[in-house]
């Protein structure tokens, strides 16, 4: 049986190039089948079923039994292409599903979250992923244990990483769970165990190398898929191909509009996990909202730094230059997105509240737009409602209820765009909930087993039994975290973020002092993980227990207490005991140049 | 592993990496947390139709960080190769 790998590394555009043709003569095959009457139900069952199964091929192909290919991808992995699957592994569900929904609901409170989560790259370029990649660890707490030394800093960050990767693994398969709910019209229940399949098939056999080139196959889908409907709405409401250098004028028209609909109207209703409009697009300068943007977003970026699935990544690269590289290609690759969010956002809320555009339903009859297609598909699966509360027969702005996370999948219903869009973007976000599920689930699994189980409990072990530990607490997690989401907890973006403020509450500093501080010792970063993590966590369970946010820091950014506290009981403890020896020093300073062998490698 | 006579090429590389580095963390700072906190006083001009905060916080910033890591790692490819770290 043929193998990928060596064929594959030196064929690269070729394969991904006759990949992206063959999604491309799929989605006009679906088009002319929407064209010829066959159902939407078929269509979006057809689209999921076509992208999981290429996955999955992919992910048999690039089976693996060798240590180096299952958990850094034999480090030889193209920066280009490194950067695409760095690019779909960070994307997740959030960011595809709930992002621009976030936005249309928050305005200028949740564009933090773009500012954050690519800001984040050029800390994780300027301070760690080149070092980290001349150190030659296979996880992130390898590094912690190594740089400080002793099993204690080591389990303790891989308690951290075990924490903030779970949550947000919840996150992305609750994602799944609710496109694969709409797409195939089963249960949402149901839809979770699905997703969860679909994601282990890729990640199972072939570790980090299978998980690489599915999430390049997947990157290929979600961008289309976010690109698509967004270039077509603008076609037709008059904005041009590529809307992102125009649609300035429509942020005018709906401050103009917000007052007109009378935006800020108090809903009388209410609706489980639905919610009307009544923040503006727009900064208004309220007092705290510039701090509560830069509280947010400095936690999204200390977290993306910090986040284990995102600095693994730049492991498989073949060199230190190649990580930096990869790192560019990232942040390039995931700007293509976060920058059309915004447009997708303003463009959807400008389509509901223009009376001039004929998708408009604000201040339209009710029973005219209670009548709508869209309106009533996504209301029978409990995603949208609208009541006449004040029985005057139009709907207001206080009567349409809409959860956020539905923003981008109805989209294109909305819009009035044929069917197969919205198959399209169905898959799209099937592939960023996946992709980043896998990184995750995988990121854990190697962090207990090579870590927890073969650093601490098992030294002695072979090559075989660490490989089936690691696949066994795949599937575990995977069960584990399925269970917790179908359990439907908290909204996806709100898990999220938590996942971020987890991480860089306790390992951030830890991480950045251990190259940039050659003072920083082993009390030191075990102070500095332990106090930041348990900070971050008794504050967040203080505000979601119902204390009083101080200074409207709340559950979404907790980070911004972890994180102070973190570092000043790192830099407090490690000056009161003594500096770390010489040959810690030494490795510290080796560290910093990019050439020679991994620090790793040295030491065997 | 650097032998003795290396010290100062070593330390003259991770110099100039510093410096480089705090240059980019400077611009990072202004883009990620110096413009967005003004937004409501930006919006007041506006550039290619957007209001001038909006666009910052949308699209500016994030168009900067990523000319700022591609920038960052052409400087950072020179100092390597001037103090003779060039790999492969």
């Amino acid at each position: 049986m043929f193998r990928l790998q060596g064929k594959l590394v030196d064929n690269l555009p070729k394969v991904y190039g006759l990949y992206t043709g063959g999604f491309v003569i799929f989605i006009f095959l679906m088009a002319i089948l929407d064209k010829m009457g066959v159902s939407a139900a078929t269509i979006g069952i057809l689209f999921v079923a076509f992208t999981i199964c290429i996955y999955a091929l992919i992910g048999w192909l690039s089976r693996t039994m060798e240590l180096g290919a299952d958990y850094v991808a034999g480090r030889e992995v193209p920066a280009v292409y490194n950067g695409m699957a760095t690019a779909a592994d960070w994307m997740s569900g959030a960011s595809f599903v709930a992002l621009a929904g976030g936005i249309y609901f928050g305005g200028y409170g949740y564009m933090a979250f773009i500012v954050g989560w690519t800001g984040g790259y050029v800390l994780v370029n300027a301070l760690m992923a080149p070092y980290l990649r001349k150190f030659g660890c296979y996880t992130v707490p390898d590094f912690i244990g190594t740089r400080y030394g002793g099993n204690v800093a080591r389990f303790c960050a891989v308690v951290i990483l075990v924490t903030a990767s779970f949550t947000y693994v919840t996150a992305q398969i609750d994602a799944s769970g609710t496109i694969a709910a709409r797409a195939l019209n089963i249960r949402y229940e149901t839809g979770v165990w699905f997703g969860l399949l679909a994601i282990l098939m890729c990640s199972m056999l072939g570790g980090m190398r299978a998980v690489t080139w599915t999430q390049v196959a997947q990157y290929i889908v979600l961008i289309i898929a976010y690109l698509v409907p967004i270039i077509w709405m603008s076609n037709r409401q008059g904005f041009g191909i590529i809307p992102h250098f125009t649609y300035g004028e429509a942020i005018h028209r709906i401050q103009e509009l917000e007052p007109m609909v009378k935006l800020g109207l108090k809903a009388t209703e209410s609706f489980a996990g639905r919610s009307i409009l009544t923040t503006p697009f727009n900064a208004t300068g309220a007092p705290l909202e510039s701090w509560k943007f830069a509280t947010l977003a400095l936690c999204m970026m200390a977290g993306t730094a910090s986040l284990p699935h995102i600095l693994m990544r730049y492991f498989t690269t073949p060199s230190v230059r190649s990580a930096r590289k990869s790192v560019a290609w990232s942040l390039f690759f995931i700007f293509l997105l976060y920058f059309s969010a915004p447009c997708l956002a303003t463009l959807t809320k400008l389509q509901l509240l223009d009376p001039n555009l004929p998708t408009a339903i604000i201040g339209k009859p009710f029973a005219e737009v209670a009548n709508l297609a869209w309106i009533k598909n996504w209301a029978s699966v409990g995603m949208v409602a609208i009541s006449d509360s004040n029985k005057d027969g139009i709907l207001q702005i206080n009567e349409f209820f809409m959860r956020p996370d539905v923003v981008v999948l109805a989209t294109p219903e909305i819009a009035g765009l044929p069917y197969v869009i919205s198959g399209l973007v169905a898959a799209g976000g099937l592939a960023a909930a996946m992709s980043t599920a896998d990184g995750l689930i995988l990121a854990i699994a190697n962090a207990l087993s090579h870590d927890l189980y073969y650093k601490m409990i098992d030294p002695k072990a072979d090559v075989r039994l660490r490989l089936i530990v690691s696949r066994v607490l795949l599937v575990v997690i995977g069960v584990l975290a399925a269970f917790i989401a179908s359990l439907h907890i908290t909204g996806i973006l709100g898990a999220v973020a938590w996942a971020f403020c987890f991480a860089c509450s306790g390992l951030f500093f830890p991480l950045v002092l251990g190259v940039w501080w050659k003072r920083a010792n082993r009390e030191g970063a075990i102070a500095g993980m332990i106090c930041g993590f348990i900070a971050g966590c008794a504050y967040l369970y203080y505000v979601e227990t119902g204390g009083a946010p101080w200074w409207g820091i709340d559950g979404l950014r907790f980070g911004m207490i972890g994180m102070p506290v973190s570092l000043v009981s790192m830099v407090l403890v490690s000056l009161m005991t003594p500096a770390p020896d010489a040959e810690t020093q030494k490795m510290v300073d080796n560290t910093r140049i990019p050439t020679g062998g991994t620090i790793l490698d040295a030491m065997h | 592993m650097p032998s003795n006579h290396d010290a100062d090429r070593v330390a003259g590389h991770w110099a100039k990496t510093r410096n480089l580095t705090f240059i980019i963390l400077g611009l990072w700072f202004v883009f990620a947390f110096i413009l967005p906190w003004y937004t409501k006083a930006l919006n007041a001009f506006t550039f290619m139709g957007f209001p001038l905060g909006f666009y910052f916080i949308a699209q500016g910033s994030l168009i900067a960080f990523v000319v700022m890591i591609f920038v960052q790692n052409w400087f950072q490819d020179k100092i390597d190769d001037e103090f003779g770290f060039h790999e492969e």
